[in-house]
């Protein structure tokens, strides 16, 4: 099965390449969606600022990620891939893909920033994503923003830093990890694995 | 419950090999850093770092070459530091796979870099290595501190704690903070390679200075230090070579004795 990382140009896509190749996908790396016929599921990795990554996207590809997307491809949007689904975002003034309704907004300032570090997951509903998984298990964040859905039904899982965390937002097709599935070690990996099982359908 | 206290093995690489000194100097052979990163992350470290102490010219090729290959086999995060001094050389280590580029000369000679490292690749990336030494000297202006009816005040030394740079340290982690950076990496040239414990003073002073999280090292030698740092001091990680190296300790059972001492740790 192949499946694309988009790359926004703006950091480490290495270590999330080698997590999906060890699940045994084969894995382009893509700069536009023009072309980029054929993949099974898209990776919007979790490198980078929030404006240059939304510019690079639109800028480069006559198509728009919701006509790429077209709610079949499975995509998942990790960290700044994720916070990129909401409308917009406290990191910046670019309008984000908007194909999930709420806004981005910064930690509060009370806490140390970046959260970074391990901290363990709440799951509030099943979801095809936590195949597996138990309630409570770790993973490894590391952000400044937290995402504010309007409609909190699109939260799978979430994370206790003072305040609640969403971790993990889904809609359709759609899946958002804040944190990072391929730097959290088995968990992480399954994870991997169960949104690749989502592209084979 | 949230976020744990992260225990990070701490990989010192020259010419290839993971090696530890004392104080900075005097160095012996402790294995290859790619079986001892696999071993690590198997047990539970929660993060690792590497270090290259040579730092030359010549070893950076080695360096991007050991980068990726650590990144194939670990799947926690890594950061990589010693002689990054360009933003060029700073963006080759991310690109091989590391997740976070740790810069102490560089910064300090050049702290504008602590911002371009922000903008191209964000906060999380950009750790600030401070090295400092307590200065018994008298001088005016400094955050004074004491122990023992001792005063002194901490420098940041550089080129791998061997030049002093006249700057307080903990004016140096306010302004690091500023300008971009994500983490502070903190380690005592007084206690490195002693065996005696961090330095609590230090750690404490910098901790309640700056928001981003900090990672205490030097002078770990046995559990009880760390778990000394974790009650004593409110940082975020403690991080620690020669305990793990010579299989004194394994992580998991170190984590397993803070745990016992209600220090949250990811088991």
């Amino acid at each position: 099965m192949k499946v694309a990382i988009f790359d926004y140009g703006a950091g480490n896509i290495f270590s999330l390449k080698v997590a999906l190749e060890k699940r045994g996908a084969t894995v382009d790396v893509i700069k536009s969606f023009d072309q980029a016929d054929n993949y099974s599921g898209l990776l919007l990795p979790g490198v980078g600022n929030f404006d240059p990554a939304v510019q690079s996207m639109r800028k480069s590809s006559k198509t728009t990620f919701q006509e790429y997307v077209q709610d079949k491809i499975p995509v998942l949007g990790i960290c700044l891939g994720m916070e990129m689904f909401f409308e917009k975002s406290e990191e910046g003034k670019e309008q984000g893909l908007s194909v999930m309704e709420g806004e981005v907004v910064i930690l509060p300032n009370k806490f140390k920033i970046p959260h970074m570090g391990w901290n363990n997951l709440k799951i509030r509903k099943s979801n095809p994503l936590m195949d597996g998984i138990p309630d409570s298990s770790w993973v490894y964040f590391v952000h400044s923003y937290r995402v504010k859905p309007k409609n909190d039904d699109i939260i799978v899982a979430d994370s206790d830093y003072g305040i609640a965390v969403p971790a993990i937002v889904n809609r359709g097709t759609l899946y958002g990890t804040q944190f990072h599935p391929e730097k959290s070690g088995k968990i992480g990996s399954l994870m991997i694995q169960n949104f690749l099982r989502e592209c084979k359908k | 419950m949230t976020l744990t206290k992260r225990i990070i093995p701490c990989l010192d690489v020259a010419n290839g090999r993971v090696v530890k000194g004392l104080h900075f100097e005097s160095i012996k052979d402790a294995g290859d850093p790619v079986l001892l990163a696999e071993k690590y992350s198997r047990e539970g470290a929660d993060e690792l770092v590497f270090l290259d102490i040579t730092a030359s010219q010549e070893q950076r090729e080695t360096i991007r070459s050991l980068v990726s290959k650590v990144a194939q086999v670990i799947d926690i995060p890594f950061t990589v530091g010693g002689g990054v001094k360009t933003l060029q050389h700073a963006r080759d280590i991310l690109l091989c796979g590391a997740d976070k580029v740790a810069i102490n000369t560089g910064a300090v000679k050049n702290p504008e870099i602590i911002t371009e490292l922000m903008n191209l690749f964000g906060k999380q990336c950009v750790v600030v290595a401070i090295d400092a030494k307590r200065n018994y000297d008298y001088a005016k202006g400094k955050n004074i501190f004491s122990e023992d009816s001792k005063k002194f005040w901490f420098e940041v030394f550089i080129y791998g704690g061997k030049t002093g740079t006249g700057i307080d340290a903990i004016e140096w982690a306010k302004k690091v903070q500023q300008l971009g950076a994500g983490e502070i990496l903190l380690t005592s040239i007084d206690k490195d390679g002693t065996k005696d414990g961090y330095d609590i003073i230090l750690t404490k002073a910098i901790v309640e200075t700056v928001s981003t999280p900090v990672i205490a090292s030097g002078g770990c030698g046995e559990p009880l230090h760390m778990l000394e740092v974790f009650k004593k001091t409110d940082v975020d990680a403690a991080l620690a070579a020669s305990i793990f190296h010579y299989e004194t300790h394994s992580v998991d059972r170190v984590k397993e004795y803070l745990k016992e001492n209600n220090v949250d740790v990811r088991l």
